[in-house]
């Protein structure tokens, strides 16, 4: 079985954004960049299943810049087989992006394609579900269980009132959330083979998707700051301040 | 301008949440259905008919639909959203797994979680677990849109008499199966309709003590939540996590116990009314944002607010 991982190089989660000095976009100079968190949970869960002998290729995708080959790399010492990068400088919006994965997979033929279920640059959650529905196969979104049993697999789903399984037939998309599994570090002798590995670049034109922007950033600003509070003294204090200031308790 | 609003509800019940997609329907034009896609969910249809905001309640009713499968549901949207302007649905999990595949069917870029209606093709999302907030401009012909339930005021649910019409056409890819549901059953009101909300951080140091929360929860008729700390060391299940990949709630009261506030957790409640902080770090950044803040330990402090709350 083979299995297709597309990742996503995004700032750091730890790097505190900002807006540029004229709030048309996002200061991204000088940034720490990153495998999305989520992808990487992804990758994770691809190495396992392999490991556990039920699949035999770990294929990964990115679509962005030539500097994605980092994390693409990244994914290679962790254990992935090969690498595609689908080079644009454009940055891409979701469906332009389900778009090129869709043009890869007709090429690959993969049986289960594994994603984040966000990035948390962009914050959309729509890359995995849109791959999806133009490969016209089943989703698994927000994936904390993935186990795949003949033919088919069975994705228990983190949803709002608590968790739903869902068995689908494959080629199926499933998108990854954080309890899915605790993604692993690379090795240095890992990190060292990565290198060897094969990596292979092409263009959105050469995948001839209709990448066109359906979407303008009209601009980018901090969001409204809540007004510094008070600090009481006991628990008497506050429980006066949410009866009588707040008034949000009787 | 005409607007398709996707229920949310539990072929029993319509969920609330729906009247805040609303909300942000009025904002788009007048002319606004809800579609209602499940099984045997004429309840949920007879509840809707009653929104005054309304022309018409839509109905597909079908077991193909009982259990939301996008596959099955996406091209039921797809199909009936010829000739609305838009299609929005409040940004629950069941929607953030459909929209999408609604949005690709359509060959549109959805627009996720808008928090805010600037006109009929620009909106505000926030990005970045919410450290900014974009604006966006779709130009799409139809404009497929979850909304970010607590940026918008629900609209009334009562006293309105819009007409009820079937739609027929099944769907069954027969890709996707339903296999089983774990749904956590509580008393207590639901975390993101919630007046008062109470959750617990790392510094709960173990599931049982939540058990401190959930009897204050009863006092105040209060829902309780989790960071994400205390989920990921299962003090609490994935359902109870507020963040911004959790739930987002704004309630009228928020108490964050032994929460020290990382930017994730901050984005999933800092829309909230009134914030209180309950923690023994005093530089924890969680006090930055609330209202009243207590810098003590919790496992004296929550017997005492317990009592107090009497």
């Amino acid at each position: 079985m083979k299995v297709l991982v597309a990742i996503k190089r995004v700032v750091d989660y730890n790097v505190k954004v900002r807006a540029n000095a004229d709030n048309s976009d996002v200061d991204l100079a000088n940034v720490k960049m990153s495998m999305n968190p989520f992808c990487e949970i992804a990758v994770e869960e691809a190495v396992r299943l392999k490991e556990k002998g039920q699949v035999n290729e770990i294929v990964t995708i990115s679509i962005g810049d030539s500097q994605s080959q980092e994390q693409l790399r990244t994914s290679l010492a962790l254990g992935a087989d090969r690498s595609i990068l689908v080079q644009t400088e454009q940055p891409l919006e979701p469906l332009a992006v389900a778009k090129c994965l869709k043009a890869v997979c007709d090429n690959e033929s993969p049986d289960l394609i594994l994603m984040g279920k966000q990035a948390i640059d962009g914050d959309n959650n729509q890359t995995g579900q849109m791959l999806a529905s133009l490969l016209g196969c089943g989703q698994g979104t927000f994936a904390s269980e993935v186990s795949i049993e003949a033919g088919k697999v069975a994705v228990t789903r983190e949803i709002d009132g608590g968790l739903q399984t869902v068995s689908l037939a494959l080629p199926a998309v499933v998108t990854t959330d954080l309890r899915l599994n605790e993604p692993r570090y690379a090795s240095l002798p890992n990190i060292m083979k990565s290198k060897q590995k094969p990596l292979a670049v092409i263009s959105t034109d050469e995948l001839g998707v209709d990448i066109t922007a359906r979407t303008k950033l009209l601009g980018v600003e901090p969001p409204a700051q809540r007004q510094a509070g008070i600090m009481v003294s006991d628990v008497a204090q506050l429980v006066d301040k949410l009866k009588n200031e707040a008034k949000v308790i009787s | 301008m005409s607007i398709l609003v996707i229920a949310e509800h539990n072929n029993q019940q319509l969920n609330s949440a729906t009247l805040s997609a609303l909300s942000a329907a009025t904002q788009l034009g007048d002319t606004i259905d809800l579609l209602i896609a499940g099984n045997s969910c004429q309840e949920v249809a007879d509840q809707a008919s009653n929104i005054p905001c309304l022309n018409r309640v839509l109905i597909a009713d079908n077991s193909v639909y009982r259990h939301f499968l996008a596959e099955n549901i996406a091209p039921l949207v797809a199909d009936a959203a010829d000739g609305y302007s838009h299609v929005l649905a409040v940004a629950t999990t069941t929607a953030k797994n459909i929209m999408p595949r609604v949005a690709a069917l359509l060959d549109v870029q959805a627009i996720s979680d808008i928090s805010a209606v600037i006109s009929a093709d620009t909106f505000k999302r926030p990005i970045y677990a919410g450290n900014l907030i974009a604006t966006v401009q779709s130009l799409d012909n139809i404009k497929v849109i979850t909304v970010r339930g607590t940026a918008f005021e629900f609209v009334s649910a009562e006293g309105g008499s819009a007409a009820i019409e079937s739609i027929d056409v099944v769907h069954d890819k027969g890709i996707s199966d339903y296999v089983s549901e774990q749904l956590a059953q509580s008393d207590r009101p639901e975390l993101t309709a919630a007046s008062i909300v109470i959750s617990g951080g790392r510094g709960m140091a173990s599931g049982d003590n939540y058990d401190m929360l959930y009897s204050i929860a009863d006092k105040l008729g209060a829902a309780v939540g989790a960071s994400r700390a205390a989920v990921d060391a299962d003090f609490a299940p994935n359902d109870m996590q507020v963040g911004q990949t959790g739930k987002i709630v704004a309630p009228d009261l928020y108490i964050a116990v032994g929460i020290s506030g990382a930017i994730q957790h901050l984005a999933g409640m800092k829309d909230s009314k009134v914030i209180v902080a309950i923690n023994k770090d005093e530089e924890a950044p969680i006090f930055s944002v609330a209202d009243y803040g207590l810098a003590a330990d919790l496992f004296t402090a929550l017997p005492e607010l317990e009592c107090r709350l009497s």
